[in-house]
């Protein structure tokens, strides 16, 4: 089987969990390829060698600065019909998403969307992939050629460094016309982890709320010493105590950490339905019935206007940061 | 202007832990059926199009016959129509088809309106094949509509961690995020009206496609593995509590 995986770039640089879909690809035996699409990602295309590739396509060019749906799905269709890969792989960004999408209606072929585990069977690709919000689980499989999947963020390890290298093949960008026009763009700033590629999370609810400010202060601080990134909770957003990228659950975003610290929150099942896959989950609440309680593993009662800070000071000795 | 919202009928979420494996695979559930709470930020979004910019917010929903009940939800909260493409068996890239022959029909559709996913079938695919059904350009994550007309629109949307303000000529697909809109609650008046509307039904054969044989097939559905959380607890003053924790986190190897 030779699975070709699209690694995504922001800026030149690649999207983290790219990474892991070459990861998960390299896995799967075969032969594994990459395109890499972008502008001035030279070190991108030489990373996906180093990572494994064993041939990278290359589509470099200002016009790709920005990931563009239909451009990309065009440059997408194109090297798919010249290296007659049997599996398309892409992590499940939402840029990802759309594009696995749109390459797939056009070349009317499924998509096994968002999986968290993916194997090759007889040239044919199965995921299995949450439904119902995290509440079933099911194998999916796809007809038609080439397969198409998407991987969840954090579902795989991404493809480690080897120092191999792989021959660059450089591709024109397809020609087609861009309908959307970017006019400005908004970065995060800089040194703010994403929420979906974050090992630690460190999340604020409404238990903030007899001084929001103080409260995300506090958890912003907690977050930093621990290289987490910061949560909220649905009922914190809607106070306005934090902007909605932050919110984690069913109409906010899915998050995947190792160590997910819920501060102020009860846990109710749309909470649960962005976090509840966590690998360890601590609650500081100062109610000891809260619901939160039942799915984490580790929990203090308390005060969190205490508690976060009494956490931040410890770590801050005990990881001499 | 149209603006064509899309919405989708899926279990309530607060009884979504409640859906048995074989309900899921057979589709027929027995727990409470709403509105999908992604497509009520998406019909907020289109109301306030149509009350901002001018023209007819419509609803529609591909699914059985009691999805009606969900387009009503749709006229009490302000849609002017509302329409069932009455079909069970399409998956994505059918249901994309069957709206893309039901936009074609109608003729006059200036944006369509999607929710950012289902939060059942979690997929959030529809939108994008929806627009390449249709080749118009799609755009999803929007958060805000900074300004539409006939020719065209100015959104924000939500890319990552960025925020990208983009323009698109109309028509288009929108895939709305929760920063859209907080759902209004229905009106007494819209909930009278939408009571006793006429919602039009269309079968396949009226749009003139045939249902596409599905490619995606699901099987062994099944529950997730418990989580097996005893939660231990740790007491004594604030720092006591927070050095106790962090030994067992240290020891867990999560930190
Ligand atoms: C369709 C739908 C979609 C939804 N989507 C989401 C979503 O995406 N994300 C989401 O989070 N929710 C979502 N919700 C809302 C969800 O049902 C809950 O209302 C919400 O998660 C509650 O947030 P909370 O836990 O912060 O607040 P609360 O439930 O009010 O809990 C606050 C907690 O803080 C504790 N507390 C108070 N003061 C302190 C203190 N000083 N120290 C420590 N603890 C304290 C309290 O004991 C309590 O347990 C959704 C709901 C619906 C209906
Ligand atoms: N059967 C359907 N009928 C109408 N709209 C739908 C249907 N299924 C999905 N959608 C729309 O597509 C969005 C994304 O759904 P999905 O890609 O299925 O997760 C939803 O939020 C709805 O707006």
């Amino acid at each position: 089987m030779k699975t070709l995986v699209f690694i995504e770039t922001d800026s030149g640089v690649a999207v983290g969990s790219s990474w892991e879909a070459l990861g998960k690809a390299l896995s799967l035996g075969g032969e594994v390829e990459a395109l890499v699409i972008g502008h001035a990602v030279e070190a991108v295309a030489a990373e996906a060698g180093a990572r494994g590739a064993t041939k990278v396509y290359r589509i470099d060019d200002p016009s790709r600065a920005l990931f563009d749906l239909e451009l990309y799905t065009e440059d997408v269709k194109a090297v798919l019909a010249e290296t007659n890969a049997d599996a398309l792989l892409a992590s499940h960004t939402g840029n990802g998403r759309d594009l696995a999408a749109a390459v797939g209606f056009d070349l009317g072929v499924g998509v096994i969307a968002d999986c968290l585990e993916l194997k090759a069977e007889d040239g044919k690709l199965v995921g299995t992939r949450p439904i119902y919000s995290g509440n079933i689980l099911v194998d999916v499989r796809v007809d038609g050629r080439p397969q198409i999947a998407t991987l969840r963020p954090r579902a795989a390890a991404p493809a480690p460094v080897t120092g191999a290298t792989a021959p660059i093949v450089d591709v024109a960008p397809a020609a087609a016309k861009a309908r959307v026009q970017v006019q400005a763009v908004e970065r995060a700033e800089t040194g703010e982890i994403s929420l979906t590629d974050a090992s630690i999370i460190v999340s604020g609810g409404r238990g903030v709320a007899k001084d929001p400010d103080l409260g995300f202060k506090l958890i912003r601080e907690l977050a930093q010493v621990l290289g987490a990134a910061v949560g909220a909770s649905r009922a914190a957003v809607d106070a306005g105590f934090i902007p909605y990228k932050y919110q984690v659950g069913q109409t906010g975003k899915v998050v995947r950490p190792d160590l997910y610290i819920a501060c102020g929150i009860s846990g109710a099942v749309q909470h649960l339905a962005g976090m509840g896959s966590s690998k360890v989950i601590v609650a500081i609440n100062k109610d000891a019935e809260a619901p939160i309680f039942s799915v984490a593993n580790y929990g203090i009662v308390g005060d969190l206007f205490e508690i976060v800070p009494a956490l931040t000071r410890a770590a801050k000795a005990k990881l001499n940061r | 202007m149209r603006y064509l919202i899309c919405i989708k009928q899926t279990p309530d979420t607060a009884e979504l832990p409640k859906v048995k494996p074989e309900e899921a695979a057979s589709g027929r559930l027995s727990v409470q059926l709403v509105v999908n709470p992604w497509d009520e930020h998406a019909l907020e979004g289109g109301i306030r199009m149509m009350e901002t910019y001018g023209g007819e917010a419509s609803a529609i929903t591909v699914g059985g016959e009691d999805a009606i009940e969900r387009l009503r939800s749709a006229l009490a909260m302000g849609c002017k129509d509302a329409t069932l493409v009455k079909d069970t068996t399409a998956d994505a890239w059918g249901v994309a088809t069957l709206l893309a022959a039901a936009v074609r029909k109608m003729g006059n559709v200036t944006y369509v309106i999607t929710g950012q996913m289902t939060v059942d079938g979690n997929s959030g695919t529809l939108p994008v094949a929806l627009g390449r059904a249709l080749g118009w350009p799609v755009l999803t994550g929007v958060a805000r509509v900074v300004s539409a007309d006939e020719k065209g629109i100015t959104v924000e949307r939500i890319v990552g961690q960025a925020r990208h303000t983009v323009t698109a000529p109309a028509p288009a697909v929108l895939a709305v995020v929760k920063e859209i809109g907080e759902p209004r609650y229905p009106t007494f008046i819209n909930i009278r009206k939408a009571a006793r509307a006429e919602i039009p039904v269309w079968t396949p054969a009226d749009l003139g496609v045939k249902v596409p044989v599905p490619v995606v097939h699901m099987s062994d559905f099944r529950k997730p593995p418990a989580r097996e959380a005893k939660v231990v607890l740790f007491n004594g003053t604030p720092d006591e509590a927070a050095q106790a924790l962090l030994d067992a986190l240290l020891a867990e190897k999560v930190l």
